[in-house]
């Protein structure tokens, strides 16, 4: 007993902190519907501030805290509700979930941006001498005791709050139905925003008491954090506020227990602990009865909406459509040919990379963009292609172009195997029971010595086909296009037919999709499995084209970004992948170019007043002119006055991440509504008569009228 | 001859309430049939208890002489029964045309993925000619390839009625369909249903608060209150029963 306890009373001060962030987890999806996976990214924030504050310019703690804590953590959420989440309360969960994806994905790259990418090696802690030993029986030191004293106290002052203050009634009627309580003549966009300040609030609480535990401050910390806290939330049933404070101190328990009890060193003990979190998320997700069946609306009066706007984008323009048709084979022309024969071969080299990261994406496309299921692994099944191909081409001596079919083929089954148990789930379980899987294969699978060898990698040759040989750039260049080309046209065949048709059925109204004899198992089990054979297949193309890959190469990271990307330019159409992947290299190497340039913030101004312009002249959307004049300034101030330019690595996800909240307005792609925008303008310009798109927004896009819909469609 | 849909004995509970309490219920081929009731009485429950939506507690279910417990809904939805929603369930970004076409393929069970891979799955000439006739028959003609969301609702509910009848099913459960439809629509509606069980001999089970609609379309009733059969037989018979007034229609009626 007293050995349980040494292990299991230490794990309660981290359980702590789970709990505070499972709680703002819980809080604000109840009252704006809102999963706000960006609490990971905003404890980072205040536990950088912090940090920053603290050891760069010695400021005392408390100043220190009240700063990153009070000040920046309800500021937070303050920008985030007015700014973002408000305009969405009507807005399906995908975009809800796709912008604070989009937010966590961008977020602790523009941190590193604004304070610089050093390492913040330890950590200061809140505690006056976070080492010294206060219980000494179960080495319980100080930063600990203050840990779980500020829990206690934040926690009673909740409750008192939510059980006897007026706000606090509003509040839990605000979780009832929020458009009940607006009849009742409260305001309850204001109950809202109290309740993401105060979420926020606790929150870079979280971060900054988080934060010691690690060597230094990594945003990747936060991440875990996140997954425990979702995990913690789930056992409330993302309802209850005290199941949730349990759920989070028993995960910090069992976590710890479960790490004092397996021998140390063994596979178990090394795999296990960091699993743990992601594995009880899964069994949760899973067996936890109550949470599978809710339903995401429980809003009493949600029968009372108006339909969703119609989306005027789902339905191609015929125009638009042929004029693809002529244009896009003429383009893929000319880009091979300016690839093959103009270019230097170090972009023929980034070139090919782009092709390869288009075929992975086109892994969303479908199952995306055709079932409307979001998965947050699809880098972990680019993963299993690279890893079974290069184990398979190195240690039994497979032919390299066997190995990429075998890995897309292995990729599959994997796929199969996640989609099973998660064919239980829907919407917003499907998307966290693949985040956890994600992760468990980061964390767990990837570093295996059969599967990924951890950092040293798998090397994976370049293929041979009998006298053919890949091994030059230019050979891999012309294989991936082949590549592509296939894998497009299943896309493509697989959207027109019927496959396609009953996913698009399915996403339509599943109850109504199986009342005419569509089968959703076997639906959902192909696209999942479809899906996770083309990111395989181009998962091993890229092992192949890079020689070596490790784990790192297919971090969990890379599928939120993946994931963001291709919804923001489009996960409709090939088109939209294409774009994702070109974009996803050719940012890179443009900052990378920038970097080495000394005027690098001034051409940055100059490009984000160029924006700005173009924004308020030609689009006429003052407040996105607003935010690149912003930028523009900012840019200038600081070429003109900051020393040198700043570390730009990683800044591109910065980009994708703040890009994929432009997804809530243009669920088509920005890339498809800029093209339906030119023809627009185009036909404007010939016959003299515009032609009514209104309907495209997915926030306050007003229903069309019958007439101008099908006026859209001729 | 035995009926073509047969509940017998079903019971459902949810919870503490009682919602379907040992009702039977027989619909013979061709037949013409309403469930009517006040709200809460538990015509929607035995409707997703039919389709498979829910599974019934106690009771058996049989369709054709075939017993349908335990089997999901698409299986039932391929042995011949089409149904729709008392709450339109449209599938979003599809044109009518092409909720037909999806239906028609679907309750055959066919569309295989290799089909589609070999750019085989394109309409067949009959599934054309079998969505026309629906649609003709709807007149749904000259909206069948505008957005499904750019129709009125008459004209939605239409759409999945046509949804339903694609693929010849032998029974329709009509759940409300003559809800936010006006007179006009809804006598519209009636000749619809008249000329499918003319043509079609397709059986109907509906649902509807209309009792005038109810009437003029069907030719025998089942009266539900409080999870339990009130009254059944011919419809005219059924009206005039007292307990009937007194439950549902009230006194003054």
């Amino acid at each position: 007993m007293d050995e349980f306890l040494r292990y299991a009373i230490p794990g309660i001060p981290v359980g702590c902190v789970y709990a505070l962030v499972a709680v703002s987890l819980v809080l604000t999806y109840t009252t704006s519907g809102v999963f706000n996976l960006a609490f990971g990214a905003q404890a980072y924030v205040s536990a950088v501030v912090f940090y920053l504050t603290v050891v760069d310019h010695g400021w005392p703690k408390l100043p220190a805290f009240l700063v990153a804590v009070v000040v920046i953590g309800p500021l937070l959420g303050l920008l985030l509700d007015r700014g973002l989440f408000r305009w969405m309360r009507t807005a399906p969960m995908t975009v809800k979930l796709v912008s604070a994806l989009g937010l966590l994905v961008g977020v602790p790259p523009l941190v590193n941006f604004l304070f610089g990418t050093a390492t913040r090696l330890g950590p200061p802690s809140v505690a006056p001498d976070p080492e010294k030993l206060v219980w000494a029986r179960y080495g319980i030191v100080q930063h600990q005791a203050i840990t779980v004293a500020i829990t206690v106290a934040v926690v009673i002052v909740l409750a008192a709050m939510l059980r006897f203050t007026t706000l606090g009634l509003r509040m839990r009627a605000v979780v009832e139905s929020p458009r009940m309580v607006q009849l009742a003549g409260i305001n309850a966009d204001r109950v809202s925003l109290f309740a993401w300040m105060l979420s926020s609030f606790l929150v870079g609480l979280a971060g900054v008491l988080l934060a010691p535990l690690f060597a230094n401050v990594a945003d990747t910390n936060f991440t875990v954090l996140l997954v425990s806290a979702i995990a913690a939330g789930a056992v409330g049933r993302l309802r209850s506020i005290p199941w949730t404070l349990a759920g989070g101190v028993l995960l910090g328990v069992g976590q710890n227990v479960l790490s004092g009890y397996l021998p140390a060193g063994s596979i178990l003990s090394i795999g296990l602990r960091p699993a743990f979190p992601f594995i009880v998320l899964v069994l949760l997700l899973l067996f936890l009865p109550g949470l599978r069946t809710r339903r995401e609306a429980v809003d009493p009066l949600s029968v009372c909406d108006p339909p969703p706007p119609a989306l005027a984008a789902t339905y191609r323009d015929a125009s638009l459509d042929r004029m693809t048709r002529i244009a896009f084979p003429a383009f893929i022309v000319a880009f091979m040919v300016v690839a093959l024969f103009v270019v230097s071969s170090y972009w023929l080299f980034l070139l090919t990379q782009g092709i390869v990261f288009t075929i992975i994406f086109l892994s969303i496309t479908v199952l995306t963009g055709m079932s409307g299921q979001l998965s947050l692994c699809q880098a972990a099944f680019a993963g299993v292609g690279a890893f079974t191909a290069g184990q398979l081409a190195s240690q039994q001596g497979v032919s390299v172009l066997l190995g990429m079919v075998i890995g897309g083929a292995v990729a599959a089954l994997v796929g199969v195997v996640v989609a099973l148990p998660a064919l239980r789930l829907s919407g917003l379980y499907l998307a966290l029971a693949t985040l956890a899987f994600g992760l468990l294969a980061d964390n767990v699978v990837f570093p295996l010595s059969w599967v990924g060898r951890g950092n040293a990698g798998v090397s994976v040759p370049r293929p041979t086909l009998g006298s053919i040989d890949f091994t030059s750039t230019r050979s891999f260049f012309l294989l991936s296009m082949a590549v592509f080309a296939v894998c497009a046209f299943v896309v493509i065949l697989v959207r027109k037919g019927t496959t396609g048709q009953q996913l698009a059925a399915l996403r339509g109204s599943d109850v109504a999709a199986q009342t005419i004899g569509i089968n959703p198992v076997r639906a959902k089990i192909t696209v999942f499995a479809l899906s996770a054979a083309i990111a395989g297949v181009g998962g091993a193309l890229y092992g192949s084209l890079q020689l070596r890959v490790s784990g790192g190469d297919f971090n969990f990271f890379f599928s939120l970004v993946f994931v963001v990307l291709v919804l923001t330019t489009g996960a409709r159409t090939v088109e939209g992948a294409v774009n994702a992947g070109m974009a996803f290299v050719l940012f890179r190497e443009v900052l990378q170019t920038l970097q080495r340039n000394d005027n690098a913030m001034l051409w940055i101004a100059v490009g984000a007043a160029v924006l700005a312009v173009n924004a308020y002249v030609r689009h006429h959307e003052p407040r996105k002119a607003l935010m690149e004049a912003v930028t523009a300034v900012g840019a200038f101030a600081w070429w003109l006055l900051g020393d040198g330019t700043p570390s730009l690595v990683g800044l591109q996800y910065a980009l994708f991440g703040f890009g994929a909240v432009s997804y809530a307005k243009h669920p088509e792609g920005i890339v498809e509504w800029r093209k339906r925008e030119s023809l627009q303008a185009l036909m404007r310009g010939r016959n003299g008569a515009p032609t009514d798109f209104s309907a495209d927004s997915a926030l306050s896009g007003p229903i069309p009228a019958q007439s101008s819909v099908r006026e859209a469609l001729r | 001859m035995t009926a073509l849909l047969s509940a017998a004995g079903v019971s459902k509970r949810f919870g503490g309430v009682l919602a379907l309490r040992d009702v039977s219920l027989d619909v013979d081929a061709h037949d013409a049939v309403a469930l009517v009731g006040p709200n809460g009485a538990g015509k929607t429950t035995l409707f997703n208890c039919l389709l498979g939506v829910l599974r019934p507690d106690r009771g058996t279910i049989t369709f054709d002489g075939r017993s349908l417990v335990g089997l999901p809904i698409y299986r039932r939805a391929r042995l011949g029964i089409g149904r729709t929603f008392q709450r339109m369930e449209l599938f979003a970004g599809l044109t009518p045309r092409e909720h037909l076409l999806v239906a028609e393929r679907a309750r055959r069970g066919d569309g295989r993925l290799w089909k589609d891979l070999l750019n085989r799955s394109a309409p067949a000439p009959d599934e054309v000619a079998a969505v026309d006739d629906v649609l003709a028959l709807l007149g749904l003609g000259d909206v069948a390839d505008a957005p499904v969301e750019a129709l009125s609702l008459g004209r939605g509910r239409l759409v999945e009625l046509g949804r339903a009848l694609v693929g010849a099913p032998r029974l329709l459960l009509l759940d409300e369909p003559s809800s936010g439809l006006d007179a006009g629509e809804t006598a519209a509606l009636v000749e619809v249903l008249e000329r499918v069980r003319a043509e079609r001999g397709t059986a109907v089970l509906l649902v509807e608060h209309d009792l005038d609609m109810v009437q003029r379309a069907v030719s025998r009733l089942y009266v539900i209150d409080a999870g339990a059969i009130l009254a059944a037989g011919p419809t005219a018979d059924v009206m005039d029963d007292p307990a009937v007034r007194r439950a549902y229609l009230g006194a003054a009626s």
